[in-house]
């Protein structure tokens, strides 16, 4: 469809939405396509180019491994990987979110996965000395990834016991009680940063500010496994997000068992976002964003928006960070400044020009 | 590929040593020693250094022409911010070093992220790391890493002998003083509220050593801190660092602070004497100026 086509189709643009599958392939192909392009930056002389020469010595070494191979292999590969996992997941888990509180402005961090993996990192890095003197505590390090892991499950766990009731989970409850514990929650991150020395400052710091710094192959598994069951799993809920779509009873009359939808969309989120986050540090603005397109690309229905999510939002975030490693290199930039700095005017825009188009 | 690998380093590394020997052939009229100059191998190992200090010692050794890349906190000397910067020395980069195809990576303790570290050493980087402890040997061990690191063995062994002839001049010459020990706040406002500082940091080793005692006490670390228990401490100075002034607007906005008026120190503002300030790489960094620095923070101290 050319801009031409759209202009003279007016306010029809809505009926002439490209079909679902349509979508899905352009942004397949777009993974792809950044998958590919992300691969040959670096702030390493690595250019696509000399790929191909690296991939064939590792497949059949000759001798002692170049330091081009080291690079890509330990270094560059497991990013891509934790690249594509993370953003499929914040992708995902935004949709779920999004489509459960039936509010285009949900977002993984409501049902306080990111706070509390935020929380728990934060205790980690400045009591945990008191407790593991000699273990560091920096970003992509065993014992924060737990802590932080540990920490989002299990404010996620409370805030959905607090919107628990004998009716079953009232949802409204639920977001109230997530702003209310991400705010406890950010009073807690306050103290701690006030207790904080200037070294644990700076790696609080840097964790909230999030990196894909600390991938390694181990760690990148681990995400990427989880990130892909989710995927599986939450690909199953498309149908009855869409019943949820008409309200709790509508959905419940169509025999969609609300409760345990509900259930598993925090659940799944818990999980992934946790995952990724013990991981990465906090990345935000994906969970939000990528849904949001995808909706305005594809239209409202979940069979298009979950796959669809997961797709732009693996895209997004290895563009960030392909970003994020050239533009200060040999220096690096926080990922998560990068992708609200870039994100969120580019979003603004979106939505202007989309909201102008629907008039 | 290997051949393609190892020709561009090559004509990197000319180019290198191009730019190093200009810089170096500037530095000689600052006095700083170049003595070992000439003996430059046919390949001098590639160096990568983390930490303020690590950067002045190599440069103080004459041996600049290794330095690939320097972290942020290498400030001083000037040329060190001519080269390639690899960002803070807690957020580095693995990839970004090994773009600057460093043998040695010399390093503060507790740079980092620790993976990054991993990842070098994976590479087949030497990567070695200096303890920070606020003392004397702080300074004799970075000149030794240095030296090692650049192969300057020898320069490193006459550059430490020096020091510590100076540092044995100054530290007799603060133990010879008798008066009172000058009761200092120490005050650091690098962006954001300015804090103070309290036990176990580079300031109150500084303070100690240069004979005045740390009004603050009661805490480990910068913390910010009140007009009231400003007042309670009593300083009767204030040392802080050249950058920390800057930030605050000179030395009469310094002054107008509120949290300062109720301190002996304000009401000794127009003295001269009252507020002390050092560039904060040399005043906290336990480099090769620290008997300069030290020196100088003392002599300031006695007209207190």
């Amino acid at each position: 469809m050319n801009t031409l086509a759209l202009k003279r189709s007016g306010g029809a643009w809505l009926s002439q939405r490209p079909s679902g599958p349509v979508v899905l392939a352009g942004l397949t192909l777009a993974l792809l396509l950044s998958l590919l392009w992300a691969s040959g930056q670096g702030a390493f002389g690595l250019p696509l180019s000399e790929l191909p020469a690296v991939l064939a010595a590792a497949l059949w070494p000759t001798g002692e491994r170049s330091a081009a191979e080291l690079v890509f292999f330990n270094i560059r590969l497991p990013r891509l990987v934790l690249a594509v996992a993370a953003g499929a997941g914040l992708g995902l888990a935004g949709a779920l979110m999004q489509g459960l509180f039936r509010n285009p402005l949900a977002d993984p961090g409501l049902i306080g996965v990111s706070s509390g993996a935020a929380l728990a990192a934060a205790f980690a890095i400045v009591l945990g000395s008191l407790w593991w003197p000699e273990v560091p505590l920096a970003l992509g390090t065993w014992p924060l990834m737990l802590m932080a892991f540990l920490g989002g499950v299990v404010v996620t766990a409370l805030i959905y016991a607090l919107a628990l009731s004998e009716g079953g989970t009232r949802v409204g409850i639920m977001l109230l009680a997530g702003i209310a514990i991400n705010a406890l929650a950010g009073a807690g991150i306050g103290l701690l940063s006030y207790l904080a020395t200037d070294e644990q400052l700076r790696n609080l710091q840097f964790w909230m500010l999030g990196s894909l710094g600390g991938a390694r192959w181990e760690a990148v598994w681990v995400v990427a496994l989880i990130a892909l069951l989710s995927a599986l799993l939450a690909l199953r809920l498309a149908r009855p997000l869409n019943a949820l779509a008409l309200g709790e009873a509508q959905a419940t009359m169509l025999g969609v068992p609300v409760e345990r939808l509900k259930l598993l969309c925090v659940l799944l989120t818990a999980l992934v976002v946790g995952a990724i986050t013990a991981t990465t540090g906090i990345i935000g603005f994906i969970g939000l964003v990528a849904p949001h397109i995808v909706r305005l690309l594809a239209g409202p229905d979940h069979r298009w928006v979950l796959p669809g999510s997961a797709l732009l939002g693996a895209t997004l975030v290895l563009l960030a960070d392909a970003w994020a490693r050239t533009v200060i290199a040999p220096a690096e930039l926080p990922l998560g400044i990068i992708t609200a700095l870039v994100g969120v005017p580019f979003f603004l825009l979106l939505l202007r020009s989309a909201h102008a188009r629907t008039l | 590929m290997k051949r393609m690998a190892s020709a561009r380093p090559l004509a990197r590394q000319r180019r290198d040593w191009l730019k190093a020997s200009a810089g170096a052939a500037a530095l000689a009229g600052l006095g700083w020693p170049l003595g070992a100059q000439a003996n430059l191998g046919p390949r001098p190992a590639r160096l990568i250094t983390v930490g303020g200090s690590l950067t002045e010692a190599v440069f103080a050794l004459g041996a600049q022409a290794h330095l690939v890349g320097t972290d942020t906190t290498s400030l001083y000397p000037a040329a060190a911010q001519e080269t390639p910067k690899v960002g803070y020395m807690r957020q580095l980069s693995a990839e970004g070093l090994l773009a600057l195809r460093p043998d040695v990576v010399l390093a503060l303790a507790g740079s980092g992220p620790p993976l990054v570290l991993t990842q070098l050493r994976a590479a087949r980087v030497q990567v070695e790391l200096v303890e920070r402890r606020h003392e004397w040997e702080d300074v004799r061990r970075t000149v030794q890493a240095a030296g090692r690191a650049t192969g300057r063995e020898a320069a490193a062994l006459e550059l430490q002998r020096q020091l510590d002839q100076r540092w044995a001049t100054v530290r007799a010459r603060i133990q010879a003083h008798t008066g009172a020990r000058p009761r200092v706040l120490f005050i650091m406002a690098h962006g954001g509220s300015p804090l103070v500082a309290g036990r176990q940091t580079a300031a109150h080793a500084m303070l100690t050593l240069a004979g005045a005692d740390n009004v603050i006490s009661g805490f480990n670390g910068f913390r910010p801190l009140t007009a009231e228990s400003m007042a309670a401490a009593a300083p009767d100075a204030i040392v802080t660092t050249t950058q920390s002034l800057q930030t605050i607007g000179g030395e009469s906005a310094f002054w107008q602070r509120p949290e300062l008026s109720l301190t002996p120190a304000w009401r000794r503002r127009h003295s001269g004497a009252a507020l002390l300030h050092q560039d904060a790489l040399a005043l906290l960094g336990f480099g090769p100026r620290l008997p300069q620095v030290l020196e100088q923070l003392h002599q300031g101290l006695l007209r207190v």
